[in-house]
Formats: C-alpha cells, sequence, structure tokens
C-alpha cells in the first residue's frame, strides 16, 4: 500500500438500478478503503433515492443494492452525507433512509467537495 | 479552489443546479459539451448570486459547433490548452455530468 | 504535474471519450505527466478493437492507441466493467471459453485499485463523464 496519502469524496447523483452508477459508485467506495484512504460519500440529487430501505430487486436480476451499502459499515466508512434539499424534494428525511448520514445544507457541500484531495462522480 | 465542468445543458438534468451549489468563492465553472448551452443569454439569471471571485468559461470549440453566437458575457472562451492550464491553477477538478 | 484521466462515457454515444482525447493531447503538449487514464463503466467500449467507424469520422480506440504509443500511456480498462459488457483481452476470452477476444493491443485489463492508485499518485484526477 502506498505511504501517500489523499482523501477521497465519492457523488452520487443516481437512482438505483435503472443505471450502473449506483454500483460503480460503490466498488469505487470500496477499493479506496481497502487502500486506505480517508474517504466521503456524498448523495445528491437522485442519489438519495439509494439510501431508501426494502430493496428487493431479485425479480429484475440484480444485485440488492442496500445490503451492499450496509457493507460499508463493516468496512469503517461513516463520513456519509446526503444533501437536504434532494431529501426535501423527495419528500424524504435522513429518518426515512435506511443507512445512517448526516444531512447537509449546500454551504456545507461546498465546504465538502472543497476539503477533499480527489472527487469522483458518478 | 475548485475547477468544475459541466457538461449538461440546464434542462438536461440537474448538474446545473448540484454544481452551482457546489461553488466556493474563486472557484471556477468551465461548460463544455452540450454544458455551453447554460450561457444563453436565457439562463443567465442563474449566474448572477455566484460566490465571490467565480470565475466563469467556456470550451469555444463547443461553442462553434453548436453555432452558439451572443452567449452571456460572464463566460470567456478558452481552447483545450487553456483548460489544461485551468487544470493546474485551481487545485483539483471536479466534473458534474 | 501529475494528471489521471477517468473516462465513463461510451464512445460515440457520447461526447466524452473525444473530449478526453483533446485534453489528454493538450496535457502531453504542455510537457505534463499522463500517469494513467481509466476507462470505467460504458467507457470500457473505448478499449475495443473492432469499432470500425465510417472513414471520414474519428476512430476513437485507434487514436488513444497512437497516442499510447507517442507517449508510452497507460490506458486500462476496468476489467469487471469490460467482461461484462463484452470487452475481452486473449486471457479473459480463454477464461470464459469465448471464440474471440477484441481489446486493443495498447490497452490492459486491471482492476479498480488501478484507478485508487491514480488517485493517489496524481496531482489532478479529471473525470470525463456521460
Amino acid at each position: 500500500m502506498s505511504e501517500q496519502k489523499k482523501s477521497f469524496l465519492i457523488i452520487n447523483r443516481c437512482a438505483p438500478y435503472g443505471s450502473s452508477n449506483a454500483r460503480d459508485a460503490l466498488d469505487v467506495a470500496l477499493t479506496v478503503s481497502v487502500f486506505e484512504q480517508p474517504l466521503s460519500l456524498l448523495f445528491l440529487d437522485d442519489g438519495v433515492l439509494q439510501l431508501l430501505p426494502d430493496h428487493n430487486p431479485a425479480d429484475i436480476a440484480q444485485k440488492n443494492l442496500s445490503a451492499n451499502l450496509a457493507m460499508l459499515e463493516m468496512y469503517d466508512i461513516d463520513q456519509i452525507f446526503v444533501c437536504e434539499k434532494a431529501l426535501q424534494q423527495r419528500g424524504l428525511t435522513s429518518e426515512s433512509l435506511g443507512l445512517k448520514a448526516r444531512t447537509l445544507n449546500a454551504t456545507e457541500i461546498a465546504d465538502l467537495v472543497r476539503k477533499h484531495d480527489q472527487v469522483l462522480s458518478f | 479552489m475548485t475547477l468544475h465542468t459541466l457538461n449538461k445543458t440546464p434542462h438536461e438534468s440537474n448538474a446545473l443546479q448540484d454544481c452551482l451549489a457546489a461553488l466556493s468563492d474563486d472557484d471556477a465553472l468551465l461548460l463544455i459539451e452540450n454544458g455551453v448551452y447554460c450561457a444563453m443569454p436565457a439562463h443567465a439569471e442563474l449566474f448572477t448570486r455566484l460566490p465571490g471571485g467565480v470565475q466563469c468559461y467556456l470550451l469555444q470549440a463547443d461553442v462553434q459547433a453548436r453555432g452558439l453566437n451572443d452567449l452571456n458575457p460572464e463566460f470567456r472562451g478558452i481552447d483545450y490548452d487553456d483548460f489544461v492550464t485551468l487544470s493546474c491553477r485551481y487545485e483539483k477538478v471536479v466534473s458534474w455530468f | 504535474m501529475i494528471f489521471s484521466l477517468v473516462i465513463t462515457g461510451a464512445p460515440y454515444s457520447t461526447q466524452c471519450a473525444d473530449t478526453a482525447l483533446r485534453f489528454a493531447r493538450s496535457v502531453l503538449q504542455q510537457g505534463h505527466t499522463l500517469h494513467r487514464v481509466f476507462f470505467y463503466a460504458d467507457g470500457v467500449h473505448s478499449g475495443s478493437a473492432l469499432a470500425a467507424p465510417p472513414q471520414d469520422e474519428f476512430n476513437i480506440p485507434q487514436a488513444w492507441a497512437e497516442l499510447a504509443h507517442e507517449h508510452q500511456l497507460d490506458l486500462v480498462v476496468c476489467i469487471a466493467a469490460a467482461v461484462r459488457r463484452g470487452v475481452l483481452d486473449s486471457n479473459e476470452a480463454r477464461r470464459y471459453e469465448k471464440d474471440g477476444h477484441n481489446l486493443a493491443s495498447d490497452f490492459t485489463l486491471s482492476g479498480l485499485g488501478q484507478l485508487v492508485e491514480a488517485g493517489i499518485v496524481s496531482d489532478r484526477v479529471v473525470t470525463f463523464g456521460a
């Protein structure tokens, strides 16, 4: 493993299942964690829909994303942030999510982007 | 200081809104590909409340390809070499698509 | 300065492979280092040797290959994303018992670790997405 450290921010902006973005982002997140780099996940826009509970994608031949998101905890990935406005626009609250995440307003989102070294978007 | 690139029209997705919300003081915004349509005068209102010191650019090749004229004067046309120069000048590049 | 690029959009369906190529040429022309170009998601199709666009159109896989030759570039195609989408090298073709393989010779298949490593060692990572 490299001695060098870079902080990574992975931004999720897409709903799950309809495209591969959610799974692509999660795979990158788990890999960053294997490299032991500081990592935060930010859910914006339709990305917040990834965090709804009770997925059961058996009949659409896909893997359960929420089960995979639950792996984040096992990988000690706990810097998880959601956009407050994106939740509001979709009639959701942080309590309706299947994962513990901190809600952020626009200023806090801008701060989060600013303080990371590399930002990858999906 | 971050260089934000955007490649979607204002109506194509929420990329522009998400990008605008993530801008900090002294960041830069570069419109590329379909993003250059954001600089049409009809959308000028969206760019009137940017944080302080934000510089706005667009990729001239994409503007020319789309036959656009009389765009929002806040945006300065640049080429690919300038895109690379800006990527160096700012501390990171964040892509909105 | 050390750059790496990430390309997630399909060639021809989206403009991003083309934009990334032009950006890469400028990076190299200005004397910067291009550590790696990582092709992910639908971006893996940029590594197909079987792309056969009309003569008067840009051949994206060939343009990458030419740039790679000239500058010894590391063009990495995400193996998991590629194999799913039918972009295989000879090893993977053998593993999955396929009749043919189509990864262009200047590209290599590898894992997401190559993306993360690029992020660690590069001063700038620029994503070209769709």
